[in-house]
């Protein structure tokens, strides 16, 4: 599905922060990327979301060298990506049933049609009760929650997430754990960045650990 | 797995809840970038102002070029034979002999000698009263009345006339020329002023635009996260500010209206008096035509196109400079 080879990465003139990087993330697979603070996490799920291009190396995307894909190609692939941010990029003045729904609705179609299959997600992931509420009235946990809806509305084939479980209490940390494993369930490919370690042990899975600029791979 | 068996088992694996109760989004398709990020108000103003000058410019072009049209119809439908005095010839003769000429050429209503005492009237003011003008070597005229300039073959009346001696045919086309070249004139003028009006409409919505999108950055971005194409972004601003685009174009166009309106009401209030007497003469009374109203309201849905497809290019080719 996504694969890298000898991929580097630096920022400028900077250092190099990602070196020789080779894996390949396969379809309906699980797995956690993880490592210390400013080890280049968010960084690579960059490249895996084609917001970055590599400044040496080769991606394939979905059969697509992306270093030589053009820009009106970018729309399609980042379709069949979900991404949730850290930070979670929800859109203040529309609700919660609006941001989930924006996937869909930039693809052009009407809120006829994928009224119910939002609805149904809401109610999901727990949100049935607050979508009509605007993001700065929601809660760190119901904001995550509605990231991560808005990421799978699309049915991606990958699902990326950046720590996901940094700004929620435990119990809800595992709740959001579960979500990831239904949705690899119905197989689609999961990466999930995150430095809690704990998250690690509750579920087992692959494990893509970046130390100093490369990566260990655990199967 | 495909989309499809995906979709499926998603369904299986959630639990099946309710879809019914009221409608989910009772806000209807709520506008992605929101309207309150751009500077709305002042680039209605701006966009309000410059309708009502380009609609203003329309209706001065309108105005002039009519009053060109009636001044150049006026004066094509009256033609002047002038019988110089030559000595040996019957004046009164020749006269008899031009009109008879002109009556007789297609297109010519009527020809009319002007008597002797009307030429002494004429001359009047400069040679003052109780003149004979027998023994002065004036010219004589026939006012021929043209029923249809299109018919008149000039060039044939020419000819014929020029049996006779001492006979000439003015057919005012200098005048009418003049006339032409003035009406042009103030077309072209009214052009330049329009297309500077446009400009600035142009130029105000350019930075209206990279301020509003300054102002979304993370709404763009967020739209290109989740698979946003350009034109889809594009399309987003390009509705509002066509929306805006409208407004003032409304706004000033119908001011510019308005302001017309006035204009023929005053104008045929004043009738009668002479300063109007003289604008009359002038302009042929302040009275914008149809033509001026309907190019105020073509003003108006070419300022809101102009504002969109405005928006939209500059919000394009800032995205395509972004990649």
């Amino acid at each position: 599905m996504i694969r890298f080879e000898n991929v580097g990465h630096r920022y400028g003139m900077g250092p190099e922060i990602l070196r020789d990087l080779s894996f390949h993330i396969a379809p309906g697979s699980f797995q956690y990327l993880t490592g210390p603070s400013g080890a280049g996490k968010t960084t690579l799920l960059r490249l895996f979301f084609l917001s970055l291009k590599p400044t040496r190396g080769l991606i394939t995307a979905f059969g697509k060298d992306t270093q030589t894909l053009p820009k009106a190609e970018l729309p399609p692939l980042r379709r069949r990506i979900g991404m949730v941010f850290q930070d979670f990029r929800l859109l203040d003045h529309l609700t919660t049933f609006e941001n989930v729904a924006l996937p869909l609705r930039v693809q052009g179609k009407s809120e006829s049609d994928y009224r119910s299959d939002v609805k149904e997600l809401l109610e999901w992931v727990g949100l049935g009760e607050r979508m009509h509420a605007l993001p700065p009235v929601l809660s760190g946990g119901e904001k995550q929650r509605a990231a991560i809806a808005r990421a799978v509305i699309g049915q991606p084939d990958l699902l990326l997430a950046d720590e996901p479980t940094g700004n929620v209490d435990s119990q809800l940390a595992h709740r959001l754990l579960r979500l990831f494993s239904e949705l690899h369930r119905t197989g689609t490919a999961v990466v999930i960045a995150t430095h809690d370690l704990s998250l690690l042990d509750r579920y087992d899975a692959r494990r893509l650990v970046l130390e100093d600029g490369q990566i260990h791979v655990y199967e | 797995m495909t989309s499809r068996q995906k979709k499926d088992s998603k369904a299986d694996s959630r639990p099946a809840p309710e879809i019914s109760g009221p409608e989910i989004s009772s806000r209807g398709a709520v506008a992605i970038v929101p309207p309150k990020s751009i500077a709305g108000n002042a680039l209605m103003l701006v966009v309000a102002i410059m309708s009502f000058l380009a609609c203003l410019t329309v209706g001065a072009v309108s105005i002039v070029r009519d009053a060109a049209s009636d001044w150049q119809s006026d004066i094509a439908r009256e033609v002047t034979i002038q019988i110089r005095p030559i000595e040996g010839i019957d004046i009164e003769a020749s006269l008899e002999r031009a009109a008879g000429i002109a009556r007789a050429a297609p297109g010519v209503a009527s020809a009319r000698t002007v008597s002797s005492e009307e030429t002494t009237r004429l001359l009047e003011p400069w040679l003052g009263a109780g003149l004979d003008i027998a023994g002065l070597p004036v010219p004589r005229l026939v006012i021929v009345t043209v029923a249809d300039p299109a018919a008149v073959d000039f060039a044939a009346l020419r000819r014929d006339l020029a049996t006779i001696n001492g006979a000439s045919l003015d057919d005012h086309r200098v005048w009418t020329e003049r006339l032409a070249s003035m009406a042009r004139t103030t077309v072209i003028i009214g052009l330049g002023v329009f297309g500077l009006v446009l400009t600035a409409t142009v130029l105000s919505v350019i930075f209206a635009t990279r301020g509003a999108m300054a102002g979304n950055r993370d709404v763009i971005e967020v739209l290109h996260l989740v698979g946003a194409e350009d034109s889809f972004i594009a399309g987003e601003f390009q509705r509002h500010f066509m929306l805006l685009g409208l407004k003032g174009g409304v706004a000033g166009g119908g001011g510019a209206m308005l302001l017309f309106a006035l204009g023929n009401w005053l104008s045929g209030e004043a009738i009668g008096t002479p300063g109007a007497a003289q604008v009359n003469a002038l302009f042929g009374g302040f009275s914008v035509g149809p033509a001026g109203y309907f190019g105020a309201l073509a003003v108006i849905f070419l300022i809101a196109v102009l504002t969109a497809a405005t928006s939209r290019f500059t919000v394009q080719r800032h995205l395509a400079d972004l990649s």
